[in-house]
């Protein structure tokens, strides 16, 4: 009877003490550690597993090993919670002391990263979260943190001026209410309003909604286009219902409405709408035609953003790793070198800018239905029609004055044309 | 008496266990046992709710994010808390959560049963869209990151081993309390009160005024584990006030039994230890906790900690039936 309840109280205590003791790794020396954080369960599941393959795809084809060290990839969930990307942070720091985090996938995932990695002093670098203050007013805090995604803000600029180029001279605009929609909203709003244009709506419908019955009726008849930011299962629903109440007005997004994770289960409603990205799949050359390929036979769909842009963090970090000749020097060192580099990828050059940001073509893209890349069905694909090079995340606004206003939020910018 | 003297003794030798095994294993260890810690406060106050009360309560995350979030905010922008004005913040959000749970609940004790449970999970849903959209508080979904841990006197809350001690002894001082509310006359009223309300009501209690009492009293609970919660997870965001949170803390207690507070401890440390241990061991970790909830519900309905007493029921029940066979024939 004893034995039964000291069993019960203490078992667990046992068990996971024996399972800590038994873990005591040894870490070998010459390997490569990286700590890879994705939501592989949970409603982001897939995205994650498209982060997972695309980084994983790029260590197959270099036989797990980048720039001559063999690799450690050590893949952990986040569940999309930031409380557990940080658990599993401080896990792959503390317990397999890996040399890098790499991955995160939602801006709060990376809000809660960084300051894991200023604290146990490893360097983190950010494929995904695009949350704009992470290397811009916040940069200062995290001097371990460097990113090789985007920021969200970042193709916004130019398309504002696209906008304009396109004599749109009214916009009415929804997005997700979260940060990432404000962010990339703020920024169009910014370039679109600094050339002539005017925003004269924002809608925000909350994360997640399915029906836009409430928002659809209410967008102002006498806009020119409507610029929408949709993420996940709102980037479905929403060209459908807006197709189906009859809209006839040219509409226009950030690139998550429109990226290869959700367009291949869109339909023709899509057709013509145009969007904004450092990737497109349809990308005409020849590394990326090869990659698509390749990536579509090994995991049966088109790559997205979230594939590339892990993939191309992989390469980046093979060119570093080699001018080390395999042997990892450090975290600061390494953010400096991977600073001054420039970085011939799929999505095109790519460098990174003084606040560890890259600067990197911006993609004009047009949702057509055509054949590409020798495959023999018509599908929908993101044909770039306009490409602007060298764009930095402050676009063509001046880095101080950027700075100096706040970040781009639900009430900034003003919205001083809405009706 | 003797059996009550022996559960005491082994929960003080578990705790003096906890104390010693695990600052010698990994500071990863140590970093969950020290969440599992904190969340086992509000774990015991749904169980005060649960199983002394029988108030099932799905909106008790509410509370501990109200904590978290006052930490939080404070910490960040008017640096208070970061010193010894730590233990102030500690009881400021022991006191937001009582309060918090004194506002609720005029709303949800008039209500029982399933009325109840949806009650407090719309309540709990209010306060997670204040979170999600209360954007110039709360940082709305990108949360509110504590960068640094409070320092007073030697002691450095930083050091992972300094703070799991703080929240361990935070822990026992709210296990004790808890006890002594669960044995006082007040307690054994609650337990009337779940056994069967009506009685209570013959007799004279005023068993709305018992029930909301013990709602704010769990509330009080529930803010105390959110200051905690707030240090060791080093970020709140809406996640901390969301349902699935509310629900953790409720299948925490009906795992390690409700009706005894140690239970949610063990429940606590089981999920965590599940979720966050076994799931960077093995990819079916989620087979695994589901397979434990739903073993649980289906033959310990009681919980682990109800494992000794059916024993017990067993083998008393096996020693009557020779009895009984040997009366049968003696009937006419």
């Amino acid at each position: 009877m004893t034995t039964s309840i000291s069993l019960r109280r203490f078992g667990p205590l046992l068990l996971s003490g024996g399972i800590a003791l038994g873990l005591a790794q040894v870490a070998n020396a010459d390997e490569l550690r990286i700590g890879f954080v994705a939501p592989t369960t949970g409603i982001y599941a897939q995205i994650g597993k498209d982060m997972v393959d695309g980084f994983q795809m790029y260590l197959d084809e270099h036989n797990g090993e980048l720039g001559g060290a063999k690799v450690k990839f050590i893949v952990e969930d986040e569940q999309g919670k930031p409380d557990t990307a940080v658990t599993k942070a401080k896990k792959l720091a503390l317990q397999d002391k890996v040399h890098m985090l790499v991955g995160g996938l939602l801006a709060s995932s990376g809000y809660a990263l960084a300051p894991v990695s200023t604290a146990e002093k490893t360097l983190y670098v950010v494929s995904v979260p695009a949350a704009d203050d992470l290397t811009q007013r916040d940069l200062p805090k995290y001097p371990y943190l460097i990113r090789t995604g985007w920021s969200s803000s970042q193709p916004s600029h130019p398309f504002g001026q696209w906008a304009c180029e396109q004599g749109y001279k009214k916009i009415a605009a929804i997005g997700a209410d979260y940060a990432f929609g404000y962010e990339v909203i703020g920024g169009f709003q910014r370039a679109f309003e600094a050339c002539g244009g005017k925003i004269i709506q924002k809608i925000w419908p909350p994360i997640g909604t399915k029906d836009f019955g409430p928002y659809i009726p209410t967008i102002k008849q006498d806009a020119d286009a409507i610029f929408s930011l949709m993420v996940g299962p709102m980037a479905l629903q929403f060209p459908k219902q807006l197709a189906a109440s009859g809209n006839k007005k040219p509409v226009i997004g950030g690139g998550t409405s429109y990226d290869e994770f959700v367009l291949p289960s869109m339909g023709d409603e899509v057709i013509g709408h145009v969007s904004t990205l450092q990737y497109s799949a349809a990308l005409d050359n020849p590394k990326n035609e090869a990659f698509v390929k390749k990536y579509r036979a090994k995991y049966g769909k088109v790559p997205s953003y979230y594939s590339e842009t892990n993939y191309t963090t992989a390469l980046m970090i093979d060119e570093v790793m080699k001018d080390n000749k395999g042997v990892f020097p450090g975290a600061e060192a390494f953010i400096k070198q991977l600073n001054a580099k420039k970085f011939d990828t799929l999505r095109g050059p790519v460098s990174i800018d003084e606040m560890r940001n890259p600067v990197q073509n911006i993609y004009i893209k047009k949702v057509e239905k055509k054949k590409m890349f020798g495959y023999d069905k018509e599908e929908l694909w993101n044909t770039v029609i306009k490409t602007y090079p060298n764009v930095s995340q402050f676009g063509q606004f001046k880095k101080a004055e950027f700075l100096a206003t706040p970040v781009y939020s639900r009430d900034y910018p003003p919205c001083k044309f809405c009706e | 008496m003797n059996s009550q003297t022996f559960k005491i003794v082994a929960v003080v030798v578990a705790i003096a266990a906890i104390a010693i095994v695990v600052p010698n294993t990994g500071s990863f260890v140590i970093l969950l046992a020290t969440r599992a810690l904190a969340f086992a406060i509000l774990v015991m106050s749904v169980d005060i709710l649960l199983g002394y009360t029988g108030l099932a309560s799905l909106g008790q995350a509410a509370y501990l994010s109200v904590g978290a979030y006052a930490t939080a905010i404070l910490a960040t922008r008017y640096h208070i808390g970061l010193g010894w004005d730590f233990w102030l913040v500690l009881l400021f959000g022991a006191i937001l959560g009582a309060g918090l749970a004194a506002i609720f609940g005029l709303l949800a004790i008039r209500a029982s049963g399933v009325y109840f449970l949806m009650i407090t999970l719309a309540l709990g849903q209010c306060l997670w869209g204040l979170a999600y959209r209360w954007n110039s508080l709360t940082g709305g979904d990108n949360g509110i990151n504590l960068r640094e841990r409070p320092k007073f006197g030697v002691f450095d809350l930083g050091n992972e081993l300094t703070f799991f001690f703080l929240v361990l002894g935070v822990f026992c001082a709210s296990l004790l309390a808890m006890y002594t509310l669960v044995r006082s006359p007040f307690g054994r009223s609650l337990t009337g009160i779940r056994e069967r309300e009506l009685r209570m009501k013959i007799l004279g209690y005023n068993t709305w005024l018992h029930k909301y009492i013990a709602f704010i009293i769990a509330g009080m609970f529930g803010g105390l584990s959110g200051v905690l919660w707030a240090h060791t997870a080093g970020i709140v965001s809406p996640v901390n006030a969301e349902l699935p949170t509310s629900v953790d803390a409720l299948l925490m207690a009906v795992l390690g039994g409700s009706g005894t507070l140690v239970g949610g401890v063990i429940g606590s440390f089981i999920v965590f230890g599940l979720r966050e241990y076994l799931s960077t061991l093995v990819p079916w970790w989620q087979y695994a906790l589901g397979g434990v909830y739903v073993l649980t519900i289906l033959y310990l309905p009681t919980g682990l900690m109800g494992i000794p007493e059916r024993l017990r029921q067993r083998r008393s029940g096996l020693d009557k039936q020779p009895g009984a066979k040997q009366l049968a024939p003696a009937v006419p």
